[in-house]
């Protein structure tokens, strides 16, 4: 499997992308520079955290017209996943790819922390191999995590079931304390309509290796693997 | 030609930055603050755009349509 990890300028989370991905036997991370405009033979996009553009304008607002974003566009319309982590997210969004806006956090505050995800739907292929209700530890590290969008929008992304991971309690209570950035409905992460786009603030790749604190964030890159594999195999 | 594009977050949207402001503001003997909004304030200088490139730049780059409204002021 081959995956695209997109460097944009201010990107900081690239590398860690890559070394948790090229921890899974098969396969194989690649950074791609953001003036690239060709993604043919991946099977994945991952846009990393950061800080792309240093966050002028809107996190996200600029890199979303980078000349890649043509090329990820393209990958996403064909059904490749696309992985937003963090600022990948909050591209994701400038980009149209995904519903919706990352706005500041309520409290004002750049969290960084440790805290828990619920997984709140298994039907897409980055939570395949988790369990619906399984409460994941993973980190995040965001000043703009406080996910908004219209009534009308809200009620869709319930409807398709396209919230993934909602920030919990430590016993998977969706609560307004475990609530980190006013997010509207604890919302951590979304997919596309199509499922194969996936937006999340917290940072899964930080989590692939014991001796970083935790193996949580594994599920979701092994989800993406093995849906890409058993796509391969009906081909 | 100049223009300057004033963005604000919609009505709707909380901004935390604005209501952090408007405490300062009451911490500093305002009576009653009823509301302050945080908006940006962009000049621009270019030459050979119309007006309708400039309204598509305040839509796609300036301003965020999600949460945003932008006004768009030529002055020369």
């Amino acid at each position: 499997m081959r995956v695209a990890v997109i460097q944009f300028p201010g990107s900081n989370c690239d590398t860690d992308c890559q070394a948790a991905l090229a921890s899974f036997p098969g396969v194989m991370a690649e950074i791609v520079w953001h003036k690239e405009t060709s993604l043919t033979g991946y099977d994945a996009i991952v846009l990393p955290g950061g800080f792309s553009y240093g966050d002028y304008l809107r996190c996200g607002s600029i890199a979303r017209f980078s000349p890649i974003m043509g090329a990820v566009r393209t990958a996403a319309d064909s059904g490749v996943l696309v992985l937003g982590i963090c600022n990948g997210f909050q591209i994701l969004c400038e980009a149209g790819l995904l519903p919706g806006t990352l706005l500041r956090n309520n409290g004002l505050l750049f969290r960084c922390e440790n805290l828990q995800l619920r997984v709140e739907n298994t039907d897409a292929p980055f939570t395949s191999v988790l369990h619906e209700g399984q409460v994941l530890d993973i980190p995040i590290a965001h000043g703009e995590g406080n996910y908004f969008a219209d009534p009308e929008t809200m009620k869709q992304l319930e409807a398709n079931a396209q919230i993934l991971v909602r920030y919990c309690d430590a016993s998977g209570n969706v609560t307004l304390e475990a609530n980190p950035n006013g997010s509207l409905g604890n919302i951590a992460g979304i997919c596309s309509h199509g499922r194969n786009v996936f937006g999340l603030m917290p940072h899964p790749e930080r989590v692939c290796d014991p001796i970083l604190g935790g193996t949580d964030g594994r599920g979701i890159f092994q989800s993406m693997i093995e849906w890409t594999a058993s796509h391969d195999a009906k081909k | 030609m100049k223009a300057v594009v004033t963005v604000m977050p919609k009505p709707a949207i909380l901004d935390p930055a604005g209501v952090a402001a408007g405490r300062a503001m009451e911490h500093l003997g305002l009576k009653k603050v009823r509301s302050v909004r945080i908006g940006k304030s962009i000049e621009i200088e270019v030459d050979g755009a119309d007006e309708k490139q400039l309204h598509e730049i305040c839509h796609d780059l300036l301003s965020n349509p999600v949460v945003e409204d932008y006004t768009l002021r030529i002055l020369s």
